[in-house]
């Protein structure tokens, strides 16, 4: 039987590991490849480094993290962060990453993932989605994208004169939770998916960081909507609220950061809690 | 020495870095004259099959795949490099495989798939049917990593070796003479998936 997975993200900064709290406030924590030893031993089911200051800095840090870390642990690594081109993926996976989670530039050229998928295989195109519930109404708001006046693709988008509560719905956003971008998260990742996503690493910007759950609405309704695995992401605070993502947020992974890196748990008494209930894990 | 057949396709550093975390010596190449020389052939693989196929004949590495199976030295297939050995596959209509095993390699689907997420990604275990040598130190019911849409249907149903199952009991593993070829990626399964490159680096010759 498949297992749940169950997976530690590593932000990494300046070939650093850092967690910060809802993106600020971060404490330098840690050597990555180290990090990654320690979860190897404790059982983790895959790994991922996210670059969180790929933009701002020289790419090679993460690729020499990358190549190090592969060296060492022999298990699934997604690295995201700051992948611009075909060749930025490539180069990630020569240097032993086995994925990579796109976010921004999927956004900001959708046929990006398309080209990536063919070239590389869905198997290893995570698209990453940053969703935020749609709360405000904004009138003025105008989609930052060259893409969104295309025919084609003005169904992905919110309807501004609508964008309040109900019914609930999410918006994508990127630059860490600060971009709104105007799409709908469940019909991005629709799209996303026939476009050759393999897999979805979907990140609350509500939760992330408030270590009160992932949002389980949020996951449930793109775990329904896409036939390909969704890692649930954003929030986790407790070994119930990994528990919650995979039965009622139907997430096929799980994905947390404080908890483990903290010490708070280890990965062996998550995957205990998660068997005792009936959640078929690696043990 | 160990060859692993580098055609363009996947994470070849990670089956290096495996071997030679169990003490065995491996080389990625590309010349068949090292893969003829070499004691032992891998051939990893992620992708899509007919992307598969055409990098290998790209590249002349058919006749070099085919003449490591010939020559009777170990075998060990990985991923793609499992499926490619059959007849052919479903992936983008119909694929010519090199049909060393004879079998088709066909798509995830059918009621069960509504639910179960295709690929097949993630841990999971193994029943093992008949044991090779590569899985000596392999537990009934272990678990091995998996990322995969398509699996293979052998003809001869005494090549499997493993079988794992996923909406279908599906064959993760077959063993015929020097060919030991998995659907699982052991260089990325630790421990478990590690004794398996240091039992087939051990393998005689």
């Amino acid at each position: 039987m498949l297992t749940k997975r169950i997976i530690p993200c590593l932000d990494v900064k300046a070939g650093r590991v850092v967690k910060g709290v809802s993106f600020v406030n971060l404490i330098d924590a840690g050597d990555p490849v180290e990090n990654a030893k320690f979860y190897d031993e404790q059982g983790a089911d895959e790994l991922t480094f996210l670059d969180i200051t790929a933009s701002h800095e020289q790419r090679g840090i993460i690729l020499d993290v990358v190549r190090r870390t592969a060296e060492q642990v022999f298990m699934p690594l997604t690295v995201g962060g700051g992948i611009k081109n075909l060749d930025d993926i490539r180069s990630l996976l020569l240097a032993g990453a086995d994925k990579v989670s796109i976010n921004t530039t999927a956004v900001h050229d959708p046929e990006f993932i398309k080209a990536a998928s063919r070239r590389f295989g869905s198997q290893c195109i995570v698209v990453a989605i940053d969703a935020k519930r749609v709360v405000a109404h904004d009138p003025d708001f105008k989609p930052p994208l060259t893409w969104a006046d295309a025919p084609q693709y003005r169904h992905l988008f919110l309807d501004v004169g609508a964008r309040h509560a109900l019914p609930l719905r999410w918006e994508v956003y990127t630059h860490g939770g600060r971009k709104p971008m105007g799409i709908d998260a469940v019909k991005w990742a629709k799209m996303m998916e026939e476009y050759g996503a393999g897999e979805f690493m979907l990140t609350s910007m509500n939760q992330d960081g408030q270590k009160t759950g992932y949002d389980l609405e949020l996951t449930s309704a793109v775990a329904e909507a896409v036939t390909v695995p969704v890692i649930a992401s954003g929030g986790v605070g407790n070994l119930a609220h990994i528990y919650d993502g995979f039965t009622k947020g139907k997430a096929d992974a799980a994905l947390a950061a404080s908890i483990f890196h903290f010490r708070e748990y280890t990965i062996r008494q998550a995957k205990e809690y998660l068997k005792e209930r009936g959640v078929a894990v690696r043990l | 020495m160990i060859a692993i057949i580098d055609y363009g396709m996947g994470n070849l550093r990670s089956v290096q870095k495996g071997f030679e975390r169990m003490g065995h010596d491996a080389l990625v190449t590309r010349d068949p004259k090292v893969i003829s020389s070499a004691s032992k052939v891998v051939l990893p693989g992620v992708g899509a099959f007919p992307d598969c196929m055409r990098n290998l004949e790209e590249y002349g590495l058919i006749e070099a795949v085919r003449n490591s199976i010939s020559s009777g030295k170990p075998f060990l297939g990985i991923c793609l490099g499992l499926q490619l050995l059959f007849t052919e596959s479903e992936e983008f209509g119909i694929s010519k495989g090199l049909d060393i095993i004879k079998g088709k390699v066909i798509r995830f689907q059918g009621p069960a798939f509504g639910a179960l997420k295709v690929p097949h990604m993630g841990w999971n275990d193994v029943s093992i049917k008949r044991r090779p040598p590569a899985l000596a130190d392999v537990p009934e019911g272990s678990h091995f990593y998996f990322v995969h849409s398509f699996y293979v249907v052998p003809e001869d149903k005494g090549v499997i070796a493993t079988t794992t199952d996923y909406g279908v009991e599906f064959v993760s593993s077959i063993w015929k003479d020097n060919i030991f070829a998995v659907q699982f990626h052991p260089e990325k399964s630790q421990d478990l998936g590690l004794s398996i490159l240091k039992r087939f680096g051990n393998m005689k010759t």
